[in-house]
């Protein structure tokens, strides 16, 4: 009888359980939906699309042409500016993100020095780089202007030299590397946070052992902080080669391709000179670049970053 | 005696620690004080310029208004010379729906990873992480002929209809974190009292999830207000430009007054600067506990 009971239930059991799970994927697939079908229309496909297309030679108008890897070969030889555009991306980028990080790191630590009114302070170094990237640009061409901007002026009353700033090829960066650090203010709520999160007892054992302030933040505080620094570091550089509108709306490249960007020189070789192939090309070489450098940054992490799960395995 | 004076040279000892304590509290203050002058004045000099009557922007020593002369009419006269408002409208349309879509898409699709089993699961979630990997330029090309094929160029459209069939990487991410935080008898609770499963989504999930999702939202604004790439490839005629293209075309382009080419003047620019800066300043002002957060997760667990 009981047994007989047992055997029903765990037949309807086994029934019941099949159809919710069956139930259940197809909800979950009817959920995923949308997702899956952008997935596939708006980042599977135009990837398969855009390595395709930068084997060909195509301007929109007339159907792509298969030209191999022509794009690529040209790319490194013929024309002078990718080489040109690489080199002032990856100058502004090797100046502006390590300068970044500093400054930012240390306003995380001069906050973490229990100031009263925290959050005001805060506050006032995450402002600027919630200044939109337009705005930022037009704020520093008017204060980085060579005859009568602020900075050149203050530079001339006390006796400095003032550089040309925008008018000058060999400067006009410079004022897109001081555009980045004033925002470095950005990464302060992440060191921060961070840094708060640092384990008292680790520094009282530190004292200790006699550690002196030095020596507490070179083997406490930087170590335990360093998952974060590894982070911003590399997000920044990522960003940082994508530059474009803060040059777009400003020196637009100049003076004399003083500032052409990569992104900027990719704008304009597909929406000004329409060679779809050719930019297509181009995106593929910064995605690889960037791939590099990732794992570049990822290896030397390995080596310099701390994180705490590790000692347990 | 011998007790007395060491008790005299501990208070010495004493009085000197503080002094030096108060002295470092002294220096750590300017400090502060400093880095946030350092920091605020530009914004500071961009309001002021943007007051100040023409004329006056470049002038040494500066003031931070000229007495008798604030100048309002600088954001009056500088919106007269382009379709401003219009420009306006179309950045808050674009926006509204990349909140909508983008945001519905993340819930439903994180609602998924973080509730339902089925086969495949574990493989779709490292694919959706997998696209933050994506450097947007590699698509982006594709993504312009796509929609050059689909007559889409020059409408609103490349500029919403994918935030419908996307929701971010990220967005994905932290909302199945925090729907995985909701206790699981709740949804058990509903599903007894005869609730489907996206029902669950809707009546329990959602309600619960409002901070996650605002500070989606808050990104989503950050995001979309500064978007400057995308509307500048995609729109072409004057009526459809983004407030961003709109300040950026008339202060290249010029303004057109009377047939006479005129560039437009310092405190107008600056004027145009500070109501692209005012939006999300204040949407950080207000909503701070939230957008940290967001900040913090992403970069812990991003």
């Amino acid at each position: 009888m009981t047994n007989a009971v047992e055997r029903v239930e765990s037949v309807y059991k086994r029934r019941h359980h099949f159809t919710m799970q069956t139930r259940q994927t197809i909800e979950a697939y009817i959920g995923l939906t949308p997702y899956l079908a952008g997935f596939l229309i708006f980042t599977l496909g135009p990837i398969l699309y855009s390595l395709y297309l930068s084997f060909t030679d195509y301007d929109v108008l007339s159907p792509p042409k298969w030209i191999g890897s022509a794009n690529y070969v040209k790319m490194f030889t013929v024309d002078g500016l990718i080489p040109h555009s690489l080199w002032i991306t990856f100058k502004y980028t090797i100046v502006a993100v390590p300068a970044g990080v500093v400054v930012g790191y240390a306003l995380g630590l001069l906050l973490n020095q229990k100031a009263v009114g925290l959050s005001f302070w805060r506050t006032a170094f995450y402002m600027p780089s919630v200044v939109p990237a337009m705005a930022t640009a037009y704020l520093f061409m008017w204060l980085l202007q060579s005859d009568y901007g602020l900075i050149n002026t203050v530079l001339r009353a006390v006796g400095l030299p003032a550089p040309k700033w925008w008018g000058d090829p060999d400067t006009v960066i410079w004022c897109f590397i001081l555009m980045a650090i004033w925002g470095a203010g950005g990464g302060v709520v992440l060191y921060l946070s961070s840094l708060q999160g640092v384990p008292t007892d680790l520094y009282d054992a530190a004292k200790v052992d006699g550690a002196n302030v030095w020596q507490r933040f070179r083997h406490v505080t930087l170590p335990m902080t360093s998952p974060v620094i590894f982070f911003t570091f590399l997000t920044g550089m990522i960003a940082s080669f994508q530059v474009f509108t803060q040059v777009f709306v400003s020196s637009n490249g100049g003076p004399a391709n003083g500032s052409l960007f990569y992104m900027l020189y990719l704008y304009r070789i597909a929406w000004t000179e329409l060679k779809m192939g050719y930019a297509a090309a181009m995106a593929w070489i910064l995605f690889v670049i960037l791939l590099v450098l990732t794992v570049l940054v990822l290896r030397l992490s390995g080596r310099l970053v701390y994180y705490a799960g590790e000692e347990r395995n | 005696m011998m007790r007395s004076d060491a008790l005299t040279s501990g208070s010495v000892r004493f009085n000197r620690y503080l002094l030096g304590r108060r002295l470092g509290r002294v220096v750590f203050y300017a400090a502060l004080v400093l880095f946030t002058l350092l920091f605020l004045s530009p914004m500071i000099w961009m309001i002021s310029a943007s007051l100040k009557p023409e004329g006056y922007v470049f002038e040494y020593p500066p003031r931070l208004w000229v007495p008798g002369a604030v100048e309002f009419e600088n954001y009056a006269v500088a919106w007269s010379q382009f379709p401003f408002w219009r420009a306006l409208g179309n950045t808050l349309t674009i926006m509204g729906w990349n909140m909508v879509g983008g945001i519905t898409t993340a819930v439903l699709t994180a609602y998924v990873f973080a509730r339902l089993h089925f086969p495949g699961r574990n493989t779709l979630f490292v694919l959706v992480l997998s696209t933050m990997m994506i450097p947007s330029q590699v698509t982006l090309i594709p993504q312009y002929i796509l929609f050059r094929e689909l007559g889409w160029l020059d409408s609103f459209l490349p500029l919403t209809v994918p935030a419908f069939f996307g929701g971010s990487a990220f967005a994905i991410f932290l909302l199945r974190q925090f729907f995985m935080s909701i206790p699981r008898d709740y949804d058990d609770a509903a599903r007894i009292d005869g609730c489907s499963t996206f029902g669950i989504l809707w009546r329990i999930i959602v309600p619960l999830s409002l901070p996650a999702i605002g500070t989606l939202a808050i990104f989503s604004f950050m995001g979309h207000w500064n978007d400057f790439f995308a509307p500048l490839i995609y729109l072409n005629s004057q009526e459809k430009y983004t407030l961003a293209i709109a300040i950026q075309q008339w202060q290249q382009v010029a303004v057109m007054g009377a047939g006479a080419y005129q560039p437009p003047l310092w405190v107008h620019i600056m004027a145009m600067a500070t109501v692209l800066t005012i939006p999300p300043v204040l949407v950080y002002f207000f909503t701070q506990r939230y957008f940290i957060q967001g900040i913090v997760i992403s970069g812990v667990k991003g």
